[in-house]
């Protein structure tokens, strides 16, 4: 078999290539440059820096495999970055990885497959593929349960799962850790990267100010009556349920509870006020067939599933959850078996 | 098969044999008073000599550097710090990037930058090089065969439209990728400055020299001991400055043969190309282009997707300009020739060597034909 390996320069997707190498598979290693400064030079920080291609180009050669640096800027800056943009400046809270593994990744590379000669794509996910019943794959959680990625791999297919790999799913972090020293590859203790890679290590909202000054039109904060307890200078600045850097004395604890971009106004509010018991969904995807009824729900990229019904586009919680931003994705799950995801229009109170 | 002899290509195994006692017995440091020295600097100022005469100079008009890069910085930015108070630079949207950066830097600290604007083929016409000539211009520079397309500047009449224009500014050119085909003499083009590059014509990496016409004022880039007559500091590389005169004579005795031989084995690898795919586009100009250079768009192809297949069967080419990391980017030069983001991003350079041959091209030009209609 023939493997595009997608690798960022870390330690799992280091692994990824090593694996499949080993295991007797013919190896290409891929490097995604995805976003350039205004003068054209790559991020210093994130999961896409220079120094990550450079590792990533180490271990290629480490494993005598050949290895491309592909452009896709204009791919992710038009996809990813300006969705990033927009939705923080009607007042979402966006995921740019998943759109990025969307539009860009998946998409880039598992449909043009063929293109570049080979068979399968791998990725170093902690995710698994295996044959269900039926014979056809399905998308489990990794074996890592701290480590798990398939929140982030919601919206694939089943025509994508049998076309990709994730050799490092079945392994915990200390076990890839253990491999990658054993094959001597020089990312073994490398540390993970948990910036958002086209921001780097500054504030988002810093980033958010250069790229869509509009976004940041002043505005009020005002609390659940209206009343009026103070000024921001921009939705893009919030989230919901954000506690700190509201700006506004009150007596007890206040929370992001509303942003209306339209209007540019914020609403605090007490932490009883973030309680959402409903979900209304949109762009929801199937990994194979679409279901209805009782699920497990995991709406933040390391929080617990919990438990929902789903019913059309609305996803029904068990018991209240707090804090739920529009914008973020949503995994359903039955055990460790991803369903398929979707995306939060609106919470329901 | 090895088709990227513009990025660079193997030295010659003359160099090698010339350069090796020099990596050994012969160590010196070609600056000091004692024997040792001595025989460095006999050796360093006898490839100056041979340097010079190849190209029509006097020995001390050659100042050796490490490179294009560091000549062509040495050019623009020697002749604006220099103590005459002109400081502009006109050159040329399709130049080098070791120009351009250069022309940008400047522009950043309050020089007057010029980029003249090329035709579809890549050609600036001299007299719109001469119009932007004003009081304040230090200098034109303009290269002599573009690296990406081997598009042939009239560098000649642009120098006499310069000087006729204002015989103070002075013209430099960058004739690194013009060297292994084009016979160049300092006088005839009319230029005060002049880049060559050794690894680009089988000579050694690392180094190059800058013509400097004598009587022309330049401050020092790169100051120190006083080297080169102080207008390149540091410590000789003798190794490198005889590799690199022992390469400027082998190919410049060769270029009959690079205008003929390595002519044809470009022109039937263009055909075969054009034959078997039919949509293909040279950007290389059919006529006033170097016999070597093909840079030609594949459309509805990705080009950074082809030349990776290309590498997969054994075949190295480029997109003409890679950035640090190794990824293609957009070429500055296609476009300046008028070719969107989208167009450029289907273009391939091929460039041929004097170790290219016929066989090898034929076998090549069938394998890029077959992938490039897959891609389609």
């Amino acid at each position: 078999m023939k493997a595009l390996v997608a690798m960022s320069g870390g330690v799992d997707s280091s692994v990824a290539a090593g694996l499949m190498k080993e295991r007797g598979h013919e190896v290409i290693g891929v490097t995604l440059k995805l976003w350039s400064g205004p003068g054209g030079e790559a991020p210093t920080a994130g999961c896409c820096t220079v120094s990550d291609a450079e590792d990533a180009r180490r271990v290629a050669g480490q494993l005598d495999v050949p290895y491309y640096v592909l452009d896709y800027t204009e791919e992710f800056g038009g996809g990813v970055v300006e969705r990033f943009v927009s939705d923080y400046a009607s007042g979402r809270t966006p995921n740019p990885c998943i759109e990025c593994n969307r539009t860009v990744k998946f998409d880039a590379l598992l449909s043009n497959l063929d293109d570049f000669d080979c068979d399968v794509l791998v990725t170093g996910h902690h995710a698994r593929i295996e044959m269900g019943d039926d014979g056809r794959p399905v998308l489990l959680r990794g074996r890592d349960a701290d480590k798990d990625q398939s929140y982030v791999l919601s919206m694939l297919g089943r025509a994508q799962l049998a076309r990709l790999r994730f050799p490092v799913g079945d392994l915990t972090k200390t076990q890839v850790r253990a491999v990658a020293a054993e094959l001597g590859l020089r990312t073994a203790g490398k540390p993970e990267s948990m910036d958002i890679c086209f921001v780097g290590r500054r504030d988002y909202r810093s980033f958010l100010r250069d790229r869509a000054p509009h976004a940041f039109a002043p505005g009020t904060i005002v609390d659940t009556d209206g009343r009026r307890l103070g000024d921001h200078d921009g939705v893009a600045g919030f989230t919901i349920g954000q506690r700190r850097g509201l700006g506004v004395a009150t007596g007890e604890p206040r929370y992001v509870v509303d942003i209306d971009p339209d209007t540019a106004t914020v609403v605090v509010g007490t932490r009883d006020r973030l309680g959402v018991s409903a979900l209304q969904l949109s762009a929801i995807s199937w990994v194979a067939e679409p279901a209805m009824g009782a699920v497990t729900a995991q709406y933040r990229a390391h929080g617990e599933a919990v438990g929902a019904t789903l019913e059309g586009p609305t996803l029904i919680f068990d018991t209240p959850q707090e804090a739920v931003a529009p914008g973020q994705t949503v995994s359903f799950y039955r055990g460790d078996e991803v369903l398929g995801g979707g995306l939060i229009a609106a919470a329901v109170a | 098969m090895y088709l990227d002899h513009a990025a660079t290509t193997p030295m010659r195994p003359e160099v090698v044999a010339a350069m090796e006692p020099f990596s050994s017995d012969v160590f010196g440091n070609s600056s000091g008073i004692h024997a040792v020295s001595r025989k460095a600097k006999n050796a360093l100022e006898e490839a100056r000599e041979r340097a010079a005469a190849v190209i029509g100079a006097r020995p001390l008009e050659i100042v050796f550097t490490s490179g294009g890069t560091e000549s062509d910085n040495l050019a623009l930015k020697g002749a604006v710090f220099n103590p005459t108070p002109r400081r502009g630079v006109v050159t040329a949207a399709t130049e080098h990037e070791a120009i351009l950066e250069t022309a940008d830097f400047l522009k950043r600290i309050g020089m007057p930058v010029t980029i003249a604007a090329v035709d579809g083929e890549g050609r600036v016409p001299p007299g719109e090089v001469a119009a932007a000539v004003s009081g304040d211009t230090a200098v034109v520079s303009v290269m002599l065969v573009n690296n990406e397309t081997g598009t042939v500047q009239p560098v000649a009449e642009i120098a006499r439209a310069v000087k006729e224009a204002d015989p103070e500014v002075l013209v430099h050119s960058d004739a690194v990728q013009g060297f292994n085909s084009m016979e160049i003499d300092v006088d005839e083009l009319g230029v005060d400055l002049l880049s060559l590059s050794g690894h680009k014509f089988g000579g050694p990496k690392g180094c190059g020299l800058l013509y400097v016409r004598e009587g022309t004022s330049l401050e020092p880039v790169q100051h120190g001991g006083g080297q080169e007559l102080g207008r390149r500091s540091g410590t000789h590389d003798v190794a490198a400055a005889v590799g690199l005169a022992t390469a400027m004579e082998l190919a410049a005795a060769e270029r009959g043969r690079f205008r003929e031989e390595i002519a044809a084995v470009r022109d039937a690898f263009r055909s075969l190309i054009r034959e078997n795919f039919e949509d293909a586009v040279p950007n290389t100009p059919a006529a006033g282009s170097s016999p070597h250079h093909l840079n030609i768009r594949f459309p509805g192809v990705s080009n950074q997707i082809l030349l990776m297949r290309l590498d997969q069967a054994g075949i190295s080419a480029s997109a003409g300009s890679a950035c640090q990391s190794g990824a293609a980017t957009v070429s500055h030069v296609l476009e300046a020739m008028g070719l969107s983001p989208d167009e450029a991003r289907e273009c391939v350079r091929f460039t041929f060597g004097w170790t290219s041959s016929g066989d090898e091209a034929e076998v090549a030009a069938k394998t890029v034909v077959d992938l490039a209609g897959e891609l389609r």
